[in-house]
């Protein structure tokens, strides 16, 4: 790779860090799954560039509307570590956003999450304000009508909005040749009057040159951008699926040999921005961090069961409030009867 | 016979499907290859090809959207859907098309399918993947929706759904996919649409349950019993609608008391109808109002406060005392 005149050399350094954060984040997250301290958790490793770069291309102001293996994306634009843990511990306090952080809450529902991204970008456009949104999706998201719905929403009224597909080639277990008769995802963008291109995903720069080169086009007025990033997921789909039964052996780690996070630090290197030394440092930085994320989630004890009750409405009606009393008193009736023989298992 | 789980029952109720009749055709996220996200299409596309157990593209609109087309012109789709909480992209299908085709072209068209849905929540999911929304389905004329509450059941019914003249919405509680085995023949049998099961007889209390919560009921039973020098009559409604009237009615008639027992949450759940049209039709055999148990009228939560959220026994224990000292 060529030293980059257009991407400063702090901005190098903080991507790839960020991507190293990441995978250790990933794959100690996998470690908790088996260990029984989280639930099922959807690996991301494979897919930090895609993640780590398009994100760093955003302002602050900007919004990041994730699916449920975008949460390095929520990380880098500014969710804390251990929301994201409690997230997959299945604590709603993972559910806390920062009110400064402009990240739309992990969407489980395929592709249902961009046309938020189309409205949030919309609102900014009709309240001028200078904001952009980066809406992730997969291939097989490709497949859903919101996706087309979004996009041509986007495209009419010529929306700020960034779609950017993670292409990791498979929807759980189905190719992306089922998803799609045509040849990319990008060149659907076509038939809704969006930009659309195709870059490696496992390239950090180039994808860092997309997005950002869209974001400044949407910010200006000149509508929404689909970005098609190739990549692939050299895990599983989540932690209780078997990628073996449907992905042919050796597949995966054909793809590791032009890995993201291993090309960004070579060419660093290169450059004579990163060494052995700083390294080192850095994953101790990293293993610190994430400790401490994983002691603030096993920190925290039982979940507050009264948490059921909180948010679903701005204001608790009465026959909510009723059942939130009964819960409580539920709850002691259930203390009590610890002292007492064993309930039937459920 | 073989002892087989409630999920290897479906699996085996499928292969019966797809032997017996060359119209059946399966199709759905991830049922192919990988044999499902739970395995009830494990070795089935291996067996039958991939043109009977078909791996769609990722859309819940066009798979329900295209099995219309499908019945209409002549074979009998058997679509899945991954999860009950993400049907609802194919709900515009079910509710507006698949109901109605019948009514609609005056019979000219009819669309025999079964939607098989894993439904339920206490499997330590994430998010959005445990509803139990089987009330936006039995709201809807022209559907028919079964739940079994056992392996013998969901061979049975699903094949009596896949000879259903009619559309069928086939519920699987994924909390009793693996629980416990039963006995299951290896032939072709149906268990009839539209007749709830006795499971137990009781004298004092009739509970009425369907899909996982019959197990939780029955487990609790014992305890219920002795405690209170009670018998309590324990119904699987199995067809959620159009629901056994019959033998309900006859239940409560007998017993004079009902609760009604199910994890969708209790605000306008299919408890409020039941227990609506005991009322009407039992009043003056009734000793105390009906009562219901259902889930916590929120959001199924994250997995941590899940087992809060569908009834527990302490609320099941509540729901009897009351019929009992109204
Ligand atoms: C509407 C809907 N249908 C099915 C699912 C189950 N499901 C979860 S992830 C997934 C595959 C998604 O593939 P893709 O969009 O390519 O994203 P990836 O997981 O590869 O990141 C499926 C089918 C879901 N979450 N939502």
């Amino acid at each position: 790779m060529q030293k980059p005149s257009d991407i400063a050399h702090e901005m190098l350094v903080r991507m790839y860090r960020q991507m190293s954060l990441l995978r250790e984040f990933d794959r100690r997250s996998v470690r908790l799954q088996r260990a029984g301290r989280i639930g099922t958790y959807p690996p991301l490793e494979g897919q930090e560039a895609c993640q780590v770069a398009s994100t760093l291309a955003l302002r602050a102001q900007d919004f990041v509307v994730p699916t449920y293996r975008d949460y390095g994306a929520m990380m880098v634009h500014g969710v804390p570590m251990e929301n994201i843990l409690m997230y997959w511990n299945g604590r709603s306090e993972g559910c806390e956003i920062p009110h400064d952080v402009n990240v739309f809450p992990i969407a489980v529902p395929i592709a249902t999450q961009l046309p938020h991204a189309a409205g949030l970008a919309w609102a900014a456009k009709l309240k001028k304000e200078d904001q952009v949104a980066l809406g992730f999706f997969g291939d097989g998201a490709s497949s859903e009508g919101d996706f087309h719905e979004a996009m041509n929403f986007a495209g009419v009224f010529k929306l700020p909005v960034v779609f950017f597909c993670e292409n990791n080639q498979y929807a759980i277990s189905v190719p992306f040749a089922r998803q799609t008769a045509t040849e990319t995802i990008a060149q659907k963008a076509a038939a809704y009057g969006v930009t659309g291109l195709r870059v490696p995903g496992w390239d950090a720069v180039a994808i860092y040159r997309a997005v950002r080169d869209a974001v400044s086009r949407a910010a200006e007025g000149g509508g929404p951008t689909l970005i098609e990033a190739l990549t692939y997921r050299y895990g599983p789909h989540t932690t209780s699926d078997d990628p073996t039964k449907y992905r042919p052996a050796g597949e995966a780690e054909a793809w590791r040999e032009r890995d993201a996070l291993h090309l960004l630090s070579q060419s660093l290197r290169t450059f004579g921005l990163w060494d052995d030394e700083l390294e080192t440092a850095l994953a101790k930085e990293i293993d610190e961090t994430i400790r401490s994320a994983i002691a603030i989630m096993e920190s925290l004890g039982p979940v507050n069961p009264l948490h059921l009750f909180d948010h679903v409405y701005a204001s608790l009606p009465k026959y909510l409030q009723r059942q939130r009393d009964t819960l409580l008193s539920e709850l002691s009736a259930d203390a009590i009867r610890t002292s007492l023989p064993k309930e039937p298992s459920q | 016979m073989r002892e087989m789980t409630l999920i290897q029952a479906v699996n085996d109720g499928l292969r019966t499907a797809l032997a017996d009749d060359s119209r059946v055709i399966l199709l759905g996220e991830d049922i192919g290859k990988n044999g499902g996200v739970f395995r009830a299409t494990e070795g089935l596309c291996e067996e039958f090809g991939e043109d009977r157990v078909v791996d769609t593209p990722l859309a819940e609109a066009g798979i329900i959207g295209a099995s219309v087309g499908l019945a209409a012109n002549g074979l009998i789709p058997v679509p899945e859907i991954q999860f009950m909480g993400f049907i609802y992209s194919g709900f515009e299908q079910i509710v507006s098309h698949v109901a109605r085709l019948r009514m609609r072209s005056r019979g000219r068209f009819t669309v025999p399918m079964v939607i098989r849905v894993p439904y339920g929540g206490r499997i330590r999911a994430p998010e959005l993947h445990s509803d139990s929304t089987e009330t936006f389905f039995a709201h809807t004329p022209g559907l028919t929706v079964v739940s079994p509450s056992n392996p013998y059941d969901a061979k049975g019914l699903l094949l009596a759904a896949v000879k259903s003249p009619d559309p069928v919405l086939f519920l699987e509680p994924m909390h009793i996919y693996r629980a416990f085995r039963q006995s299951v023949p290896d032939e072709a049998y149906t268990v009839p649409i539209g007749e709830a099961r006795v499971v137990k007889e009781g004298r004092h209390v009739t509970v009425i349950t369907w899909g996982a919560m019959v197990r939780d009921v029955m487990d609790a039973v014992p305890k219920l019993e002795a405690q209170r020098g009670i018998e309590l009559e324990v119904i699987d409604l199995r067809t959620l609608a159009p629901w056994d009237e019959d033998t309900v009615f006859a239940s409560v008639r007998k017993t004079g008391r009902a609760v009604i027992v199910h994890e969708a949450v209790t605000n306008l759940g299919l408890g409020a109808e039941l227990s609506a049209r005991i009322h009407e039709h039992c009043i003056l055999d009734l000793e105390a109002p009906v009562a219901r148990v259902g889930g916590l009228d929120v959001p199924v939560p994250l997995f941590q406060l899940e087992d809060l959220h569908a009834p527990t026994y302490t609320r099941i224990e509540r729901a009897i005392d009351k019929v009992l000292e109204f």
